[in-house]
């Protein structure tokens, strides 16, 4: 499986997926912002960081990069593209996924480990783990996911929804979200689920001696799916 | 403008410090160079007060690759790997200006870190505040927090461990310590000794502006009530920008094109100029048109003395300018040939195609003040004596708690929660713990670092409590199972021109100088802080220790929380009863005098190296260091990170309860063992002289003494945790 991670000036957990990706198997590639076109890849990550040092607006200059039209072009044919955290912000950005992402709702940066319920497994990402609960790391400061209330119930109508912020059973309740998003949303599809943006980092729950390990279990199961 | 003797005073010169630079430079100087002399002979830059003792330091060992003079000190961790480490302060800044000072203490100490071709991998800070009850603290506490996080987590840097305490004698001085480890391969070190002639000298990074002029000079004076004039003298953080020059730089040095490279820090172009020809006995010429300029107009005076953030200095191989160009143009970063290398041992400075000025880089460094300070010697207090009607209403449960309460003491997640902790993956122990521990990326090696300070033992007597800190960042590192290799210090002390303030100077350094000796735990970088009063009061002294140490196998890496029900907790390190300075003493007693507990570096050499043994052995579940608190509150920690109980049986000592709980003697520590383990532990700590109590066996969920005192650990977690977090929302 061929991988491609794409570097933004400021980007900086492009080496953590850059580790996760090949320990679980991929043969990744890293790809310059300012290049035109993409490697050949069965998937393609935005990683994590302050790309642009998040000056105007997280994401929205990364969102116009020159390799951003190929990454777009690519999810539009199908391609499978995952956003995570600062990713993520430019997913939003791009349009490729629904709504937006503002300020925490108590105005600060949080890192912790938190509890994620996968909503929907109907999909290459979630498709197969046996869990319902994962224990995923957050690290942000602009993770408030919101939208309309139009574009909200078309987002619940076609089950776009990956994952909700929850406890350790898998309550999704308003407590046990870090950040003030709408429905306690942490990472959403785009209609055909091929685009995945997520504020959790799977990257740093790859061993036993970090966060934890249900990042490994993520990414087996992901190589899987696309095998 | 024209120069004499009262500009120079307005300039934070001594009227015969102004007479000297005229003598050495056979005329008057003109405003640029006066300028100059100014950045270059302040405390901050020249350490005039501190030179004379600081050379006192042991900074020699067989693991020290290098020293204190360059922009961190480097050790080696085997394998050709080495860690480049430094400690820094940003006190006056982050007072003024609390986000920007506090960030900009952060980029720095990371550009001294990579300047060496190091790649940041942890950031500790040891941070400062007024009583929390005056009106100033929290939003010094949260502008600092947010600038810390601001600036580190945008790099990308996991922020692993820290220390915040709370104390009246900051109350017009907050302190803010940023440290910094970078990873670098030993035969890839940068240092900042230019070498050869006519090679080019490189300015990378930001354009310079007008921000930070005489920010070193602003951090070598008292504050009064002037000092929010000082704002503009606060330099503005990009942390953005920063990570591109890391990144650029990291790029140029892998290949062979740099011979010394500088970062710009305090007192910006002058500084890293001067620096880099005088370590190489040579002369600089620079071009001051060349110099990227943010805003139009600047003078001379203000190029040199901006201190603008993430600038670098370079001198280059001829001829390899090309490729040095492409790598920061691929960055989006400004690069300029500014200068060159002469052998006129000068610094020649030309703007508009006259020279503005000339000095001999000699004078600037060599030659700058250097002053044996009156100081005065402290004596050690008398003991108290602890009356039985003072503590016999007490109830160890209500003191307990209120200990674990009080701001020193609480837990501090509110803070190292808003710190990315665990980016680059490498994060194994995290902030909470004794030490934060980061593998060394791709081995089987961990590092782990710890930054403490005890400013009420350093003010009670300043030479034990030197000694002090020095022991408690030996033991904090040894908790988590690392050998101990080196230190850095960062001085916070009053005015050097205060006969006690230098005194408690002095003294503390005397107590590091000795402890780290002893413990063969040299000092190989640090920087010194005077000044930190307000009008004529100073701070308590507060040296700060950053300790670095190895795990040679992650995998024996130590954590504190209690691990499994009827394991046994013994207590290594005699407990004498010392109560004064203790936290119990000043808080519960309202006891505020005496003498800081004893140092018996034998003890504590022996006490660690014995722990050590024990972890090699595999012996060790948990472990923990007895420091503020005592005995039962380093216990209560224990349980409240591991979700268990215990039940503690007092040996039966001559002293009472209360003193054995909460003394603070030191070279002890708390550790778990298996009950099966009990004799092999016992005969290695029996065969090498090490004092042990059995202090009791872990239960579920709650904390007895003796069978009557009895409380749950969530009661503990909730007065632990919630005094912070309930301070910051009020």
């Amino acid at each position: 499986m061929k991988s491609s991670v794409i570097t933004f000036p400021g980007s900086n957990c492009d080496r953590d997926m850059d580790v996760a990706l090949r320990k679980f198997g991929f043969k990744n590639k890293m790809v310059w912002h300012a290049d035109a076109e993409l490697p050949k890849s069965d998937l393609v990550v935005l990683p994590g960081g302050f790309s642009y040092g998040d000056y105007l607006r997280c994401g929205s200059m990364a969102s116009k990069s020159r390799i951003m039209q190929s990454v777009i072009n690519f999810a539009n044919s199908g391609g499978m593209v995952m956003g995570i955290c600062n990713g993520f912000q430019i997913l939003v950005e791009t349009g490729l996924v629904p709504g937006v992402l503002l300020r925490n709702k108590y105005l600060e940066f949080i890192c912790k480990n938190v509890f994620v319920k996968i909503n929907d497994k109907k999909n290459k990402y979630f498709k197969n783990v046996d869990n319902e609960v994962l224990e995923f790391h957050i690290a942000h400061n602009e993770g408030n996911y919101f939208c309309t209330n139009d574009q909200l119930k078309e987002i619940e109508d076609n089950n776009q929804i990956a994952i909700n912020y929850c406890d350790e059973n898998g309550k999704i309740e308003d407590k046990f979200n870090p950040n003030g998003s709408i429905k306690n949303i942490a990472g959403i599809f785009n209609k055909e689920k091929n685009v995945l943006g997520m504020m959790p980092h799977p990257e740093r729950m790859i061993h036993a001696s970090l966060s934890g390990e249900d990042g490994s279990l993520f990414f087996k199961n992901l190589i899987n799916n696309l095998k | 403008m024209i120069v004499n003797e009262q500009v120079a005073v307005d300039h934070g010169l001594k009227k015969d410090e102004y007479a000297k630079i005229c003598e050495l430079l056979k005329r008057t100087p003109n405003i640029t160079e006066l300028g100059i002399f100014s950045a270059m002979w302040n405390e901050h830059c020249s350490y005039k007060s501190s030179r004379l003792h600081l050379k006192k330091l042991p900074t020699k060992g067989k693991k020290v690759i290098q020293g204190p003079g360059e922009n961190a000190g480097v050790i080696d961790i085997e394998d050709n790997d080495a860690i480049v480490f430094k400690i820094e302060s940003h006190n006056h800044p982050s007072f003024i200006e609390p986000y920007q000072g506090a960030a900009t203490g952060v980029g720095g100490i990371m550009r001294d870190v990579f300047t060496m071709g190091a790649r940041p991998i942890a950031n500790l800070n040891s941070i400062h505040f007024g009583s929390p009850q005056h009106k100033k603290t929290k939003n010094l506490l949260r502008g600092v927090v947010h600038g810390i996080g601001g600036y580190g987590n945008c790099m990308g840097v996991p922020t692993i461990a820290g220390q915040t305490s709370f104390d009246s004698s900051y109350n017009g001085n907050i302190l803010v310590n940023a440290m910094t480890l970078g990873l670098v391969k030993k035969d890839k070190i940068f240092y900042s000794k230019a070498a050869g002639l006519n090679k080019p000298v490189i300015y990378v990074g930001s354009k310079t502006g007008r921000d930070g002029i005489h920010g070193a000079s602003m951090a070598s004076a008292s504050f009064d009530e002037k000092i929010e004039e000082k704002k503009p003298t606060v330099q503005v953080g990009d942390p953005f920008t920063e990570k591109l020059l890391l990144e650029a730089c990291l790029e140029l040095m892998a290949g062979d094109s740099i011979i010394a490279i500088q970062d710009m820090g305090a007192a910006g172009l002058t500084s890293s100029s001067i620096e880099m020809a005088s370590k190489g006995n040579l002369g600089i010429e620079i071009n001051l048109n060349k110099v990227p300029c943010r805003e139009a107009k600047m003078t001379p005076y203000e190029i040199m003395l901006s201190e603008s953030q993430e600038r670098m200095l370079i001198v280059l191989e001829k001829g390899k300018e090309e490729h040095a160009k492409k790598i920061f143009d691929k960055w989006n970063l400004d690069f300029a040939v500014i200068g060159k290398t002469t052998n006129s041992k000068k610094i020649k400075l030309y703007f508009d195609e006259e020279k503005v000025a000339d000095i001999p880089v000699n004078t600037l460094v060599e030659n700058s003040p250097m002053y044996d300070r009156k100081w005065k010697k402290a004596k050690l207090p008398k003991k108290n004596k602890i009356k039985k009607e003072d503590i016999k209403h007490l109830k160890i449960v209500d003191v307990l708690k209120k200990i674990l309460a009080n701001p020193n003491i609480c837990s501090k997640e509110w803070i190292w929660q808003q710190y990315d902790h665990t980016v680059m993956g490498d994060t194994i122990q995290k902030p909470g713990g004794d030490a934060g521990v980061v593998r060394v990326h791709g081995t089987d090696k961990a590092v782990a670092a710890s930054v403490d300070s005890s400013a009420v033992y350093c003010w009670a007597h300043p030479l034990t409590g030197g000694k002090q800190v020095v022991c408690e960042s030996f033991r904090n590192l040894i908790s988590v199972g690392a050998k101990p290799i080196a230190i850095t210090n960062c001085l916070n002390f009053g005015s050097p021109e205060n006969e006690e303030n230098m005194g408690e100077f002095v003294e503390c350094v005397q107590g590091i100088s000795e402890a780290s000796e002893y413990l063969k735990f040299p000092v190989v970088s640090g920087n010194v802080s005077f000044y930190n009063q307000t009008k004529d009061e100073g701070i308590k002294p507060t040296p700060a220790i950053g300790g670095v140490g190895l795990i040679k196998n992650y995998k024996n890496m130590i954590t504190m929380e209690f691990k499994e029900v009827d394991n046994l907790v013994l207590v290594i390190g005699k407990t004498e009863g010392h109560i004064d300075q203790s936290l119990f003493a000043r808080n519960i007693l309202d006891e505020k005098n005496g003498p800081p507990p004893e140092v018996n570096l034998f003890n504590e050499k022996n006490n660690g190296e014995t722990l050590l043994k024990l972890i090699d052995n595999n012996l060790i579940k948990s472990a923990h260091d007895i420091s503020l608190g005592g005995i039962i509150t380093a216990v209560a920690k224990m349980c409240i990170k591991g979700k268990k109980g215990i039940s503690i049986k007092k040996p039966k000592y001559l002293i009472n309860e209360i003193e054995y709980l909460f003394a603070e003697d030191q070279g002890r520590y708390i550790i778990e063992i298996n009950k099966k383990d009990f004799k092999k532990v016992a005969d290695i700590l029996d065969k090498n002289a090490v004092h042990f109590d059995e202090l009791g066996t872990i239960i579920e969920n709650e904390l007895y003494i003796n069978d009557k005192t009895k409380v749950t650990i969530d009661e503990l977690l909730t007065s632990n945790k919630s005094w912070l977090t309930n301070y910051m929302s009020k």
